[in-house]
């Protein structure tokens, strides 16, 4: 090989290592950014008041501890429905259905599902719960963040079952045990990491999600009445963001970004212990 | 019968030699089906009751295929199917009608990997146990001790119940799963390679456990080792190409077999 040649793949080389290095200090420098003005900002804005108080109306005094409670009910709940409903489709995938033409059929949608934007989640559930109902709810908004969690459940849950070995399987109903109870007892039991971590990437997905909440929850000054009731429209964490973001005062920008920090914080909580767990998994 | 081939006499012969009374499963012209691939070819083997018979033959020979149809594991996948009589006790097994959660409590499995349940040492051993006893507490303690002083394990785990089936070491697994087996108490005790996996150590004490287990169970061992089938075995069935070319009584078998194919497999000439 001549040297001219070798001198031009050794730039090559070089120029393409330069590129690489150079567009992920870019987006590291964007992430670096976001993380910035979201912890000045944030902390300019947190005090007690935030965690002990009901969203202000403008130059008053106020802090989000009805839209925190809201946002944890409403994802506590959705969290339940959409565990549900994802484990046990994840498993009829895995287990059961998923090599059939109906099995292709329902992965598919559901990897659409997973794409969908969740406006059009929130649109949805606004024409199936709140509109003939003629109300916005908590209970709605719930199951729109339960729309958009089953999706994420689902596709893990199938893969993480998958992961686990055919001769697992072939133990547990060697002894004797009907199939279902295999997987009951044995696979989900085997798996039990990895379903957590996707029901952990759920939650970090829904926990943020502002438009679908926009046409079903909505939003509430203060807390709902008895304060567990998700029949009346209800504070959330998301929507306060949204309007005090878009509001011309100022305290009310600084509720925003103390909102905003506080979701950051909470996710990348559940990350790392999502992390922690898959690691755990992994070990055993 | 054939005279051209002494071989198909010899083999005939050996057959008869098994006692009809003590037959515990009696396979009559099996044929087995993967889809479209004909993997077992008109197999009839009798296994005697409370002995050991062991399957040899090079890889891909249908003896794990044999192995599968006894308990009919292959029927969790579609596609597989067996053809023929496999009579447990006088019941064909293959026949409709048979509850196979039911054959599989009397038809126990042991596989060539070790596969501890993600639970403690106990209840890998009470697991099967529950499933069809309704066992007191101390009833149930004593049967997970039988079952693992049967498997050479007590010792090493009983101060450890509590602690994960997935901490032992891979030979303590595999004795695990033989103990998880026994529990059960099934008349039918199915080895698949259950030491191929295994150091020599593991391996001779699990082989120690085959050879004591004997006494209460019929056991059916597909084993790659000659040496082991020849150490723990009473009978000896030899495949190729999914057929069973020869069978008879290990030490005649391993001694004077009847078949130029099957010395040439014991002598290591091809595998």
């Amino acid at each position: 090989m001549s040297a001219a040649k070798l001198a031009r793949r050794r730039i090559g080389d070089v120029v393409f290592k330069v590129f690489c290095w150079g567009v992920t200090g870019l987006a590291l420098i964007a992430l670096a950014a976001i993380l910035w003005s979201l912890l000045v900002q944030g902390f300019g804005g947190l005090n007690l008041d935030v965690f002990t108080m009901s969203t202000p109306a403008a130059g008053s005094r106020g802090g989000l501890a009805n839209a925190i409670v809201g946002s944890l009910l409403m994802c506590v709940l959705a969290m339940a429905l959409a565990l549900t409903v994802g484990i046990l489709a994840g498993t009829w995938l895995a287990e059961y259905g998923g090599r059939s033409k109906y099995g292709a059929v329902v992965r598919f949608l559901n990897d659409v599902l997973l794409s969908a934007p969740s406006i059009l989640v929130g649109l949805f559930v606004y024409e199936l719960l709140v509109a003939p109902f003629h109300g916005f709810s908590g209970f709605a908004g719930a199951v729109a963040l339960a729309l958009l969690a089953v999706p994420v459940i689902t596709r893990t849950a199938e893969d993480v079952l998958l992961l686990q070995s055919a001769t697992l399987r072939e133990a547990g109903v060697a002894l004797g045990a009907p199939f279902s109870y295999v997987v009951r007892q044995i696979i989900w039991r085997s798996a039990r990491g990895g379903l957590l971590t996707g029901a952990l990437l759920a939650f970090a997905r829904i926990s943020g999600e502002t438009a679908p909440l926009l046409f079903t929850a909505l939003n509430n000054q203060f807390f709902n009445k008895p304060w567990f009731d998700l029949r009346q429209q209800t504070a959330n964490l998301p929507v306060v963001i949204f309007n005090g973001a878009l509001s011309a005062y100022d305290d009310l920008r600084r509720l925003a970004w103390a909102g905003a920090l506080l979701i950051a914080a909470t996710v990348l909580a559940v990350t790392i212990v999502a992390r922690i767990v898959a690691q755990e998994q992994k070990r055993s | 019968m054939n005279t051209l081939n002494p071989a198909v006499d010899t083999f005939e012969k050996s057959i008869a030699d098994v006692d009809r009374a003590q037959v515990k499963v009696d396979v009559r012209g099996l044929n087995f089906f993967y889809g479209k691939t004909h993997s077992l070819k008109g197999v009839s083997i009798p296994v005697a009751k409370n002995k050991a018979t062991a399957l040899i033959g090079p890889s891909g020979c249908g003896k794990s295929t044999l192995l599968r149809t006894l308990n009919r594991m292959y029927a969790l996948y579609p596609g597989q199917r067996a053809e023929g009589e496999i009579m447990l006790d006088g019941q064909n097994i293959l026949g409709p009608g048979v509850d196979l959660a039911k054959l599989r409590a009397r038809v126990g499995m042991v596989f060539q990997k070790p596969t501890p349940f993600p639970m403690s040492i106990y209840d890998n051993v009470a697991f099967g146990v529950r499933l069809y006893e309704n066992l007191s507490k101390p009833d149930m303690d004593a049967r997970v001790e039988e079952a693992l002083t049967r498997a050479a394990l007590w010792n090493e785990v009983k101060d450890n119940l509590k602690g994960s089936g997935l901490g032992l070491s891979g030979g303590q697994q595999q004795r695990l799963c033989v103990a998880r087996g026994v529990a059960v108490r099934p008349e039918v005790l199915l080895l698949d390679e259950p030491t191929s996996a295994l150091d020599p150590i593991s391996s001779a004490k699990l082989e120690e456990t085959v050879m004591q287990l004997k006494a209460d169970y019929t056991i059916v061992i597909v084993t790659h080792n000659l040496g082991q089938a020849a150490r723990v075995s009473d009978y000896t069935g030899f495949m190729y190409l999914g057929e069973l070319v020869e069978f008879g009584p290990t030490d005649e078998l391993f001694t004077r077999p009847a078949t130029q194919r099957t010395s040439d497999y014991i002598t290591g000439r091809f595998g």
